[in-house]
């Protein structure tokens, strides 16, 4: 369990950044290829996770091109390791994080954008200081369903990092072992309160830290 | 000084072509209804949008000339913009609002401390955005735009989302930064009061074109212009108190040759004063009647020219517009009265107005 939940911190803390970057070019940015650029972040959304967690394998698998690469620049393997397993999660998560932050980011009246720019805040000034504080709601929300996702995600994961206890198994992966094995029921069971407690959780800390943030900032 | 601007623009089918070139001082007016083009001029002074063609020069400085492609940026160009609805920052207090221009625009001319003290906001610098009233929103508004350190001030319908009250609140706020602060504005507005009350200068705009620009003061009286048809129609003076007569309840009002008797007021001896007379109560006499004077409840006979003479189509009546003494009035009378007076362009008469007529619209400081 602990695995699972560190799996999903790294997940959340790769892809958040890299998601709020995307929704923001997304929401605000006008430029050749936007649409193309929407289509790729939503694929892991549409195609089974299995042929996702198999893409990854291509790409990044030891014998893939990035996966090569990584190997003798870094010599970071990512196939079939935790950090693989990281990389599955953030991959299927992205979508639904890059979504979250774009209607928050949208939700926003782009004329103080415009108000910002006549007093004088250039692009990175106006999305540091009025996009992102903005923003932070939906990107707090994002950043929770994200890590509450990734918890869950199965397909993917098993595809490209496979399921070795203590390395890549994580909860689903857990109790879908649990289950093939003679006698486990019990511990299957067991694991799946677990995983709808974590759930559950992180679905109220969402609600809960959207609306404190939204109060604070005035909306 | 001035502010010189020559605009082209293809919005849908029709296409915005605008140009004037008026004083760098004191407020100008950007009056017209809505549709007219106002909004997208302020877009394009602001440099928000970009028009097919556009030369923008102020004070000497060139801001934008897209034949010579000049184009300075928004965040560049340091032209100030106050929103029809403010549009503060939700996320930061009323200084936090206050500063984020001064900041990126550093020291200026303009300090902190005395855009506080002229909008009267020392009481608020704490609060949250959402906690203000419209008006209040308003005032923040513009002083976090003076704060930007702008060369040029652009304010979009500041007053069009406020009841009546608020507005009267406001105005006088105005008032004050026009005198305090040697800053060009452009105000729009659809509101004719408002600009009786602040501008010196007036661009009429009506379906993507100008019908005319000038001192306020000749625009409102002219009668060849949409605003003349209007039931508010009249003329705008600013003119000096010159003295009060507290026993007759009376006060002199001056300005070069003219003067106006006007009830009593309580703005001091040379204090300016705004004051507006409106056209349907000015009545027009032929020179000789200025004997029967003694006999009239009325105290001012103005003695004039007339200018010109117009048709009023909505009201079914002519406009008179009359010379006195570097003054400027307007006289909507009967076409009957004027031929049975025998008006014409040059012909020499007496205007015949009633103290109680004249608005007094604000005490300029």
């Amino acid at each position: 369990m602990r695995l699972t939940l560190a799996v999903a911190a790294r997940a959340v803390g790769f892809g958040l950044p890299l998601a709020v970057l995307t929704a923001w070019l997304l929401a605000r940015g006008r430029f050749p290829g936007r649409t193309l650029l929407n289509a790729a972040v939503h694929l892991p959304l549409v195609v089974p996770p299995v042929v996702t967690g198999w893409l990854l394998l291509v790409i990044f698998g030891v014998e893939g091109p990035a996966g090569r690469l990584l190997l003798a620049w870094f010599g970071v393997r990512l196939a079939f390791t935790t950090a693989g397993a990281a990389l599955a999660c953030a991959v299927m998560t992205f979508p639904i994080m890059v979504r979250t932050v774009r209607l928050a980011i949208e939700a926003i009246d782009p004329r103080l954008d415009q108000a910002a720019r006549t007093l004088g805040a250039g692009r990175l000034d106006r999305l540091l200081t009025v996009t992102l504080p903005l923003g932070a709601p939906g990107i707090v929300v994002a950043g929770v369903v994200g890590y509450a996702t990734c918890l869950g995600e199965f397909g993917a994961v098993i595809t490209f990092a496979a399921n070795i206890p203590g390395e890549t198994q994580t909860l689903p992966l857990a109790i879908y072992s649990a289950l093939q094995a003679p006698g486990g029921e019990a511990a299957a069971a067991r694991l799946a309160a677990v995983s709808v407690v974590l759930a559950l959780a992180g679905l109220l800390l969402a609600e809960w830290a959207g609306r404190w943030l939204r109060a604070r900032v005035g909306r | 000084m001035s502010l010189a601007l020559a605009l082209r623009h293809t919005l849908g089918t029709a296409t915005l072509d605008v140009a004037f070139e008026v004083p760098g001082t004191g407020i100008t007016a950007l009056f017209g209804p809505s549709g007219a083009g106002k909004s997208t001029v302020l877009a394009a002074m602001a440099g928000l949008l970009r028009p097919a063609f556009c030369r923008l020069v102020v004070d000497g400085t060139t801001l934008a000339d897209t034949d010579a492609g000049t184009w300075i940026a928004p965040e560049r160009r340091r032209v100030g913009l106050v929103f029809q609805d403010a549009l503060l920052f939700p996320h930061l207090s009323v200084a936090g609002n206050l500063r984020y221009g001064q900041r990126r625009a550093g020291a200026g001319a303009i300090g902190f401390d005395e855009v506080v003290g002229l909008l009267g906001l020392g009481a608020l610098l704490a609060r949250r955005p959402h906690t203000l009233s419209g008006g209040q929103r308003q005032l923040v508004a513009i002083g976090r735009a003076l704060l930007g350190q702008p060369r040029l001030l652009l304010l979009d319908e500041p007053l069009a989302g406020l009841d009546a009250a608020r507005k009267a609140e406001i105005l006088p706020f105005l008032g004050r930064l026009k005198s305090a602060l040697a800053l060009p504005m452009l105000y729009v507005t659809h509101a004719l009061e408002e600009v009786a009350q602040l501008a010196d200068h007036l661009v009429l705009l009506r379906d993507l074109r100008i019908l005319g620009s000038g001192p306020v003061s000749e625009m409102a009286a002219r009668a060849d212009l949409p605003l003349a048809q209007r039931d508010d129609a009249g003329a705008v003076l600013t003119l000096t108190v010159a003295g009060h007569d507290p026993a007759r309840r009376l006060t002199w009002l001056r300005r070069d040759g003219f003067s106006l008797l006007v009830a009593l007021q309580t703005a001091p001896p040379g204090a300016t004063l705004r004051v507006r007379i409106p056209a349907r109560e000015v009545i027009l006499a032929r020179p000789e009647a200025a004997a029967l004077g003694d006999l009239l409840s009325l105290h001012n006979l103005v003695p004039g020219t007339v200018r010109a003479i117009g048709a009023d189509a909505r009201h079914g009546a002519a406009l008179v517009e009359i010379e006195a003494a570097g003054a400027r009035l307007l006289s909507r009378i009967t076409p009957d009265a004027v031929a049975r007076l025998g008006l014409r362009p040059g012909a020499a008469v007496l205007a015949l107005v009633k103290s109680v007529s004249v608005e007094v619209l604000a005490a300029l400081c």
